[in-house]
């Protein structure tokens, strides 16, 4: 088991989603929203391009946490976010994070997803299971 | 303009969606899980699991069915143009594995205005098989200049 302690770092997660990622994750989740898969319609409406989609870095954030508890996909009980910023295919996302509370049987996590100076997600809250299966 | 809030409590017809392992296995690569027990049903059995396992957040490919269409709805009149998902949440219950009939039901739980923006708050809740719940979400939806 991880070992969780509060006020302690998780690793760090550094993802650089390449450029047709959009369109495979638009393919895996069904989200075809033009803004994320044609830079065309993304510059029609004011974007600077195609944006990655946000449940996508959500994603990313799960498996941070995911991992900071073993790996087991039943540790995670809980994630809320808001999304911030818009961000890009092609620039690397670095998913950080800190226990803010943790007693064995479960933590919680602060986490927060970033593209360079802009944060994607943050205030992130996870709330994992890290004690035995019931 | 005032917001319409109409909609406010209104639940649409529930959605069924049955995970299939190629779909969770894609899912899972798109996303960089790349835990053995999503991608490999002995894996998968040997840590407990009916079959591979679909990773947490896969649930909005199985609900995602069941927002669409109180998001489409004209009783709730959202303006797409100026949308932007604004948070999420979830809370998992038991795990999904390949095989599972998944059920969503979406609710609107909250249509309000605040500094000059809409905020559309959706609820789902899904259920497997077996009556048994393994999400719930709290999707938000923001509208600039309302």
């Amino acid at each position: 088991m991880a070992g969780l302690k509060q006020g302690e770092p998780i690793e760090e997660l550094r993802v650089t989603p390449d450029k047709y990622l959009p369109h495979r994750y638009a393919g895996a989740s069904g989200d075809f929203n033009p803004i994320h898969i044609d830079p065309e319609f993304a510059r029609a409406v004011g974007l600077p391009g195609s944006i990655l989609h946000g449940l996508y870095v959500m994603a990313l954030v799960s498996k941070a946490g995911i991992d900071s508890a073993g790996g087991d996909p039943r540790s995670l009980r809980r994630l809320k976010v808001q999304f911030r910023s818009m961000s890009f295919p092609e620039q690397e996302i670095v998913v950080s994070g800190e226990v803010v509370e943790a007693d064995g049987a479960r933590a919680e996590l602060d986490l927060v997803a970033a593209q360079g100076d802009s944060r994607v997600i943050r205030n992130a809250r996870a709330e994992l299971r890290t004690g035995g299966r019931d | 303009m005032a917001l319409k809030t109409d909609a406010t409590g209104k639940t649409w017809p529930a959605y069924e969606y049955e995970v299939g392992r190629e779909k969770i296995r894609e899912y899972a690569q798109v996303t960089g899980m790349d835990d053995s027990v999503y991608l490999d049903r002995r894996a998968a059995r040997e840590a407990g699991f009916r079959d591979v396992v679909a990773p947490p957040m896969f649930c909005v490919v199985y609900s995602s069915g069941a927002l669409a269409p109180a998001l489409f709805d004209p009783e709730v009149e959202i303006n797409f143009a100026a949308m932007v998902h604004g948070g999420q949440e979830f809370e998992w219950g038991e795990p999904v594995c390949s095989g599972d009939l998944i059920t969503t039901t979406a609710t609107c739980r909250e249509i309000y205005e605040k500094l000059g923006k809409g905020f559309y708050v959706f609820e789902s809740v899904s259920t497997n098989q077996d009556g048994e719940e393994v999400v719930r979400g709290v999707w938000t939806n923001i509208v600039r200049g309302v």
